[in-house]
């Protein structure tokens, strides 16, 4: 990580050729949401649930995505929200019997309250200074979650294991199916959520601080609330990733929610794109099935191999999987 | 004579954006060379074409070398100074440091003391800053040390671009002397891309006017003093 | 009060190993502004270098000498190789490079030398010398050892034209180039300088955590936490901030009641944060003032 400076940003386009791609755009996009309909019902209910923790890391990197891409912000942290709504979910049903559906709210908000009380004080913190605040939370995080003290609630080292819920109303779809419809459908919402979100008058706000924060403040924006409120928001939507995760996987415990958790979601982040919502998709996919490809390869040197495919990657496509697709757009625009 | 320095049908451009459509000129061994034109019509482009740190293409031939497929690190190397836009100053070195930095290609130290103290006698008040770090110093001390900087590789030819600018009408009058003082004394040609016409026109020996990318005028410094109508359509004074 | 003593000594005692990273954290930041996530690997890998050149019968100094030259040409072709093409990408872009070397390099090291933990010898021996074992002879050898990195470093860097060279490319490249620096060419002697300096903290360390693909992990983290409470301006303060966090550590682990033993980590770096809070530099930081 450097000192601050560009973090990658789409290029202005004109406004014809925008249309023309556009129209591209819109095919490719429900092309994609219809195969995301339809696979569940054709696949081995592993895949189905492989998809579904791809669209799982997908909803947290695009929570990432709105703090880093669109505010210039850095977490090398994220995982710690993603476990604290994990847990949320897993507390609220094992020690209060509340049904899943409800817990995912709660834990968005709760997620939504830490993030903005951590942003607070990450505030005075500037890119390598908050890359270490927020490293030092992802550190912290499976250890807070084995304190003695806790252990009451978080069943310590053990962890909480929960029960798969059936689909409702009689629906022929196997626990899988259902659970990666229900997460579609959060996914999708909340993907609604974030556009509107980045293209509203705070989305501007937002996007500003990240370009000039002097600028931004003269103008009138209150730069130290948005950047807060901004970390809350991200953290709602890896809490309600890290929530779903726990009803899907079954169980929480705190290895599973390491440096390498956080890390993964910031390599997601940067192979889809930073600054562009849906490549939070193609991150998803690199998290679940890239390290089982890497293996594959090579047993003995699988890490090495993971490494390999990382930097092939960024060499393809140095901007993520944005970039990508952004050059293929103005290729095209220009025969 | 063979000038130093010949450039032809030079064009250059940022991304898919032109900016010089393929620009003519000259500047003869030991003499000034202004390039005037307003905002955005490519004077700093032209700078940067010369010194290889925007895409370019075209010939130009300096003293026989032909610079345009040179990195800038080799162009520097062949004593050509570049006191770049915004003053490049290394803000969190110090003033000295900044010198020592403009003599980086050179080899014999005791030249370069040496150097360093004929600085100092140009310009009294970086030597009384010199241990001070460069970023604190005000507009007109950074353009100083620029100019310093650049005269610390020893160099044949200086590219300034807009030594003018920001400084006060007084500090521009001392800097624009000491410019005069290097050519007379030194004998370092010079190309210096400025706004300030009437400014750069007395110091200057040739004058090229360019215009969205392209010569619209050139001639003998005086010459253009002296029209009329040509000061009132392109230099507004 | 001897308690306190006692964790006062120790923190020193690990903080030695701290400062030694943070060091070359600092080194390769000062160099080209990033900070290298995979640099615990990359000593990592040359301690085994080393190990094996010892193996194959190398007397000690001979086989230290011979890793950190191995070690500079390794990580000025990483620079060279790894690095340049992607000189115009963002900075996260980076941020994933540096995670794959991290991948790559400890897989490979426990491909090549397996995942068993293996003794490193000590050039300083074992003795203990004060503050009953403590610190040890070793301790003390690794403390020279950093400081004279240290002094070496600085004198570098503010004596010499390359050292000087090197601050210019890092801190204003254009401008560098613009007086005939090859800023490429200063990036990947930063590298190799920065592999250098890993490796010797790496051998240093291997006496006291044992040899193993995994044993920079924490190192690594403390050394940053060093660098970055230190300043990363300012390689002094570095080896300050590295022994600070070894003493904060052991004091956050004794006095702390309940929670302070298996916190201890999460502890030391909330304590790095606050004071980052306060003062956003670091403690020997240096603000860079720039005129508009």
């Amino acid at each position: 990580m450097t000192a601050q400076q560009d973090i990658a940003l789409p290029a202005g386009r004109d406004k014809t050729a925008d249309r023309k791609s556009g129209t591209a755009m819109l095919l490719l996009s429900i092309a994609v949401l219809a195969v995301l309909f339809l696979c569940p019902l054709f696949l081995k209910n592993f895949t189905v649930f492989q998809l579904t923790m791809m669209l799982i890391y997908a909803i947290a990197i695009m929570g990432l995505n709105l703090l880093t891409g669109f505010n210039g912000q850095f977490s090398l942290g994220h995982g710690a929200f993603y476990a604290i709504g994990a847990y949320t979910t897993a507390i609220l049903m094992e020690h209060f019997g509340i049904a899943y559906g409800w817990t995912i709210p709660v834990a968005g908000l709760v997620c939504f309250v830490s993030g903005f009380l951590f942003g607070l004080p990450a505030l005075r913190l500037e890119s390598i200074y908050l890359a270490l605040a927020t490293f030092s939370l992802a550190i912290a995080t499976p250890q807070i979650l084995k304190l003695s003290i806790l252990e009451e609630w978080t069943g310590g080292v053990q962890g909480i294991v929960i029960i798969k819920p059936d689909a409702p109303f009689g629906l022929p779809l196997s626990q899988d199916q259902w659970l990666y419809y229900v997460t579609l459908g959060t996914g999708l919402l909340l993907y609604w959520a974030a556009r509107n979100l980045v293209r509203s008058r705070s989305g501007r706000a937002i996007m500003a601080i990240r370009d000039n924060p002097v600028a931004a403040r003269s103008m009138g924006v209150n730069v130290s609330l948005y950047k807060a409120l901004t970390f809350g928001v991200s953290a709602l939507f890896t809490g309600v990733a890290g929530a779903l995760a726990a009803i899907v996987v079954q169980f929480v415990a705190p290895d599973s929610f390491t440096l390498v958790l956080s890390i993964a979601l910031l390599v997601g982040l940067v192979v889809g794109g930073v600054g562009w919502l849906p490549g939070a998709l193609a991150g998803g996919a690199f998290i679940v099935f890239v390290p089982n490809i890497a293996e594959e390869v090579s047993k003995g040197l699988s890490g090495a191999m993971y490494g390999l495919i990382m930097i092939l990657l960024i060499y393809l496509m140095p901007s993520g999987a944005g970039g990508l697709i952004r050059t293929l757009a103005d290729w095209q625009k220009r025969r | 004579m063979k000038p130093l320095l010949r450039v032809r049908g030079l064009e250059a451009q940022y991304g898919l954006l032109k900016v010089l459509h393929g620009i003519d000129f000259d500047i003869g061994e030991g003499s000034v060379t202004t390039l005037l034109g307003a905002n955005g019509a490519g004077k700093t482009t032209t700078l940067r074409a010369l010194c290889g740190m925007v895409r370019h293409s075209g010939t130009i031939d300096f003293d026989g070398v032909d610079l345009t497929r040179r990195r800038t690190e080799d162009i520097v190397r062949l004593g050509i100074a570049h006191v770049p836009e915004g003053r490049g100053t290394f803000t969190s070195l110090t003033v000295e440091e900044n010198l020592q930095l403009g003599a980086m290609t050179r080899r014999q130290g005791s030249e370069i003391e040496e150097d360093i103290r004929r600085i100092y006698r140009f310009f009294p008040r970086l030597e009384e800053r010199s241990g001070q770090q460069a970023g604190t110093l005000s507009g007109g001390e950074q353009q100083m040390l620029a100019v310093g900087r650049a005269l610390m590789l020893r160099p044949r030819l200086m590219l300034l671009d807009e030594p003018s600018f920001g400084l006060a009408p007084l500090i521009v009058r001392e800097v624009f002397a000491i410019l005069a003082d290097i050519r007379d004394n030194m004998g370092v040609s010079m190309l210096i891309v400025e706004q300030n016409a009437s400014l750069a026109l007395e110091l200057a020996d040739e004058a090229y006017l360019i215009e969205t990318g392209e010569i619209a005028l050139s001639g003998p410094a005086a010459e253009i003093r002296d029209n009329e109508s040509v000061r009132n359509s392109y230099l507004g004074y | 009060m001897e308690t306190f003593f006692q964790q006062v000594l120790g923190g020193i005692a690990t903080g030695g190993i701290y400062a030694c990273m943070a060091l070359a954290v600092v080194m390769i930041y000062q160099a080209i502004h990033h900070l290298n996530l995979a640099q615990g690997e990359m000593a990592m890998f040359s301690t085994f270098i080393a190990w094996q050149l010892l193996q194959w019968g190398f007397p000690y100094w001979a086989a230290f000498v011979l890793t950190l030259g191995i070690s500079f040409a390794g990580g000025f072709l990483i620079e060279r190789v790894v690095l340049k093409p992607l000189e115009n990408a963002p900075v996260l872009s980076h941020l994933v490079i540096f995670i794959a070397l991290y991948a790559i390099f400890n897989s490979l090291a426990g491909f090549i030398w397996d995942f068993t933990v293996k003794p490193f010898p000590s050039p300083f021996g074992t003795a203990a010398l004060f503050g009953e074992g403590l610190i040890g002879a070793h301790q003390a050898g690794m403390i020279l050892v950093t400081l004279i990195v240290l002094f070496l470093l600085f004198a570098f860097f503010r004596y010499t034209r390359v050292g000087l060279a090197m601050r210019a490319a890092a801190a204003n490249p254009e401008s560098a180039r613009l007086v005939g620096i090859r800023v490429g060419t200063m990036a990947a002697l930063g590298w190799g300088m920065a592999a250098s300096i890993g490796a010797v903290a790496g051998i240093m360390i291997a006496p006291v955590v044992f040899l193993e693909p995994n044993m920079m992990l924490s190192i690594l983290l403390y050394g940053f936490a060093g660098a970055v409470l230190g300043g990363l301006t300012s390689p002094g303060g570095a080896v300050f901030g590295g022994f600070a966090v070894g003493v904060i550590e052991n004091l956050a682990g004794t006095y702390i009641p309940v929670v302070g033993a298996e916190l201890k980590l999460p502890i030391a770096l909330a304590l790095i944060v606050v004071v980052l809070v306060i003062k956003p530099n670091g403690l020997f930081g240096r603000t860079v003032v720039q005129r508009v």
